[in-house]
C-alpha cells in the first residue's frame, strides 16, 4: 500500500542558510530518494516553492496570497511511498532529512482503488 | 490394463518430485539470474515438459535440480534473443535483459545459494497489493496454478487470476527489488511475509468457536513454506512462533470430526486424538523462540494455542491465562479477531458481560459478514439469557458459515432457555 509523506518546516530557517549548506540538504533528500527506490518503496516525490509564491482559492471564489495557514512550519514537499503498514512508513519518515533537522513529518495512508 | 512403462513412471515421479522440493528454489535463482519472475515461472515450466518428454528416454539425471536449473537458463537465453530482436524490431523502451544478463549460469547450472528468501520478500513487497502476496508466493515458490489456488482459497479462478495478473503487471515495472529489505524496514517486511503465509494457513477455514480451529486450507503448503523461512532465518522469533501455531492447530487435525464426520469445537475435542510430535515440535519452537525476548503476534497466538494444548496433560483449560494473553495479542497487535477471541475466552472464564463489552466495540461493517462474530455473539447471549438475541446472532452465523459441518453444529447449539 502506498503512503504520503507531507514534509513541514520553518522556511525561514532554511532559506537563511548559505548555498552551500542548502544544496547538502537537497543531495541528502536526492539520497533519501535512492534509498527508497533501491527498496523498491519510492513512487513519487516533489518540492514545492517557498509556500508565498502559491495562491489559495477560497471558496467564496477569490484567491488569496501564499499558504492556507499562517504557520511557522510550511509544507515544502511531499513523498509518496510503498510501504507494508504505518509502522513501515514510520521507518522511512524518519530515514528522512526533514526528520533529521527538526521539521514535522505528517504520514497519511493512500486508499487503493485498485487501478495498476 | 497393461502396467505403464516403468521408466515413464519414474520420469514421472522424479519430476513431481523436483517440482515439489525445488520448484520455488528454481524459481528464485532465475529471477535473481533475470531479474523477472513471469519469465523464471515460464521458462521453469518448458524445462519441466522437457523434463518429462526426455527422462523416460535418457533416463532421470543423477541430480534432477540442477538439469533443470540449466534447461531453464538456456530457455531464459533463448527468450531473452527473441525479446531482443522483437525489441530491436518494435523500438519498445525496456528489454527484458540485457546482454550481461544473458550469461549462463556457471558450475553446470547448480543451484548454489537458495534464493527464496528473497523470493519471498518480493511477494509480499508493499507496492503489490496485500491480498495478492499469498497468491503470489503459492505461484512462484510451490508452482500452483491460479485454479488450484482458488479452490484451496475457496474464491473463484477469475478473482484469483485478475490478483495473479495485477500483480505480474505492478512485478513487470521492474522497480521491485530481488534483495533483502535494508535494516530499519527489515522486521516490518518480514512481518509481511508471515502475514502471507498465515494467510495460505487460514485460508477457507473458519474458526468458529471462537478459538482457532482450521478446517480446511492449505496447512500442509503454508506450514511448508514456514520451515523454508526458518531455514532461511533461524534467528527469527516470529518465524517461529508462526511454524509453532500452525504445528499446535495442525495437532488438532483428527480430533476436529468424530467418526460421523460432525465438527467437534476445540472445547470438546479428545485430546488423545491429538497429535503429540506436533505439539511437541511447537512447544521447542515457542521456548526457543521466547528466548529473544521480543514476543510478538505470532509468538503470542502460538502461547495461545500452547495453553489449549496443555488440556492434553492437565486435564482443563487455564482460560484466566488465555485472557491475559489475548490482551497481550491485542496491544501487539489489534485485530477483530483477536477482540473475538478474548471475547470466547472471557466467556469460558465466566464473564459474559466483559465478553459483550469487547464485542460491542468492535461490533459494525467489518463484523457484519463475519461468521466467527455472530458464533461468538450468539453463546455470549445465551449466557446473558438474551435467548432472542442469541437465536438471530446464531442465525447469521449459520447462514455466513460455508462448511456444513460447522454449520449443523452451529444450530444445535440453539438454546430455548
Amino acid at each position: 500500500m502506498q503512503f504520503a509523506l507531507f514534509l513541514f518546516e520553518d522556511e525561514a530557517t532554511f532559506h537563511a542558510l548559505p548555498e552551500d549548506q542548502q544544496m547538502a540538504i537537497v543531495e541528502e533528500h536526492m539520497a533519501f530518494s535512492k534509498e527508497l527506490q533501491a527498496a523498491g518503496a519510492y513512487v513519487t516525490g516533489v518540492a514545492l516553492e517557498p509556500a508565498g509564491t502559491g495562491r489559495c482559492l477560497k471558496a467564496a471564489g477569490d484567491i488569496q496570497d501564499g499558504p492556507y495557514a499562517d504557520t511557522k512550519e510550511q509544507m515544502g514537499g511531499v513523498y509518496v511511498i510503498n510501504a507494508g503498514s504505518m509502522a513501515e512508513a514510520e521507518a522511512w519518515a524518519r530515514k528522512c532529512p526533514v526528520h533529521k533537522s527538526g521539521g514535522t513529518i505528517e504520514i497519511r495512508p493512500v486508499p487503493d482503488y485498485g487501478s495498476a | 490394463m497393461a502396467a505403464p512403462d516403468s521408466s515413464v513412471t519414474d520420469a514421472r515421479a522424479a519430476a513431481e518430485w523436483a517440482a515439489r522440493t525445488c520448484y520455488g528454489k528454481l524459481v528464485a535463482q532465475l529471477t535473481a539470474q533475470y531479474g523477472d519472475v513471469t519469465l523464471a515461472e515460464d521458462v521453469l515450466a518448458e524445462a519441466f515438459a522437457s523434463a518429462l518428454a526426455s527422462w523416460p528416454v535418457s533416463g532421470v539425471p543423477d541430480n534432477p535440480e540442477a538439469w533443470l536449473m540449466k534447461a531453464a537458463s538456456r530457455k531464459a537465453v533463448d527468450a531473452a534473443r527473441k525479446a531482443g530482436t522483437a525489441a530491436r524490431h518494435a523500438r519498445t523502451t525496456r528489454p527484458l535483459m540485457t546482454d550481461a544478463d544473458m550469461t549462463p549460469p556457471e558450475k553446470d547450472g547448480s543451484v548454489d545459494r537458495d534464493r527464496r528468501l528473497e523470493l519471498l520478500f518480493l511477494c509480499a513487497h508493499p507496492a503489490l497489493p496485500a491480498p495478492a502476496h499469498t497468491a503470489l508466493m503459492l505461484q512462484t515458490v510451490l508452482g500452483f496454478t491460479a485454479e488450484d489456488i482458488a479452490a484451496a482459497m475457496l474464491e473463484s479462478p477469475a478473482a484469483i487470476g485478475q490478483r495473479l495478473a495485477r500483480a505480474k503487471r505492478l512485478l513487470a515495472k521492474g522497480n521491485i527489488p530481488f534483495a533483502i529489505p535494508p535494516d530499519h524496514i527489515r522486521r516490518e517486511r518480514m512481518a509481511a511475509v508471515l502475514r502471507a503465509i498465515y494467510a495460505a494457513y487460514t485460508s477457507g477455514w473458519e474458526n468458529i468457536a471462537g478459538g482457532t480451529d482450521p478446517v480446511t486450507g492449505l496447512a500442509s503448503e503454508a506450514e511448508w513454506l514456514a520451515r523454508c523461512l526458518i531455514r532461511q532465518v533461524p534467528g527469527d522469533a516470529e518465524a517461529k512462533g508462526l511454524l509453532a501455531l500452525i504445528l499446535y492447530c495442525e495437532s488438532r487435525r483428527a480430533a476436529r470430526r468424530d467418526s460421523a464426520g460432525r465438527y467437534v469445537p476445540l472445547n470438546d475435542q479428545d485430546t488423545a486424538l491429538w497429535d503429540e510430535a506436533r505439539i511437541r515440535e511447537a512447544t521447542a519452537l515457542l521456548t526457543e523462540a521466547s528466548q529473544a525476548k521480543s514476543p510478538g503476534r505470532f509468538q503470542l497466538e502460538a502461547a495461545i494455542q500452547a495453553v489449549h494444548a496443555a488440556r492434553r496433560e492437565t486435564g482443563c483449560t487455564d482460560w484466566a491465562l488465555i485472557c491475559q494473553l489475548y490482551q497481550a495479542l491485542r496491544s501487539t497487535a489489534p485485530s477483530a479477531g483477536a477482540q473475538i477471541g478474548e471475547a470466547a475466552a472471557r466467556l469460558q472464564a465466566g464473564e459474559p458481560e466483559t465478553a459483550l463489552t469487547l464485542l460491542d466495540a468492535i461490533a459494525g461493517k467489518e463484523t457484519a459478514q463475519h461468521a466467527p462474530y455472530w458464533a461468538v455473539r450468539a453463546h455470549v447471549l445465551y449466557a446473558l439469557g438474551e435467548v432472542e438475541a442469541a437465536h438471530t446472532a446464531l442465525q447469521n452465523a449459520a447462514s455466513l458459515t460455508p462448511d456444513e459441518a460447522t454449520r449443523t453444529w452451529l444450530l444445535t447449539r440453539r438454546r430455548d432457555t
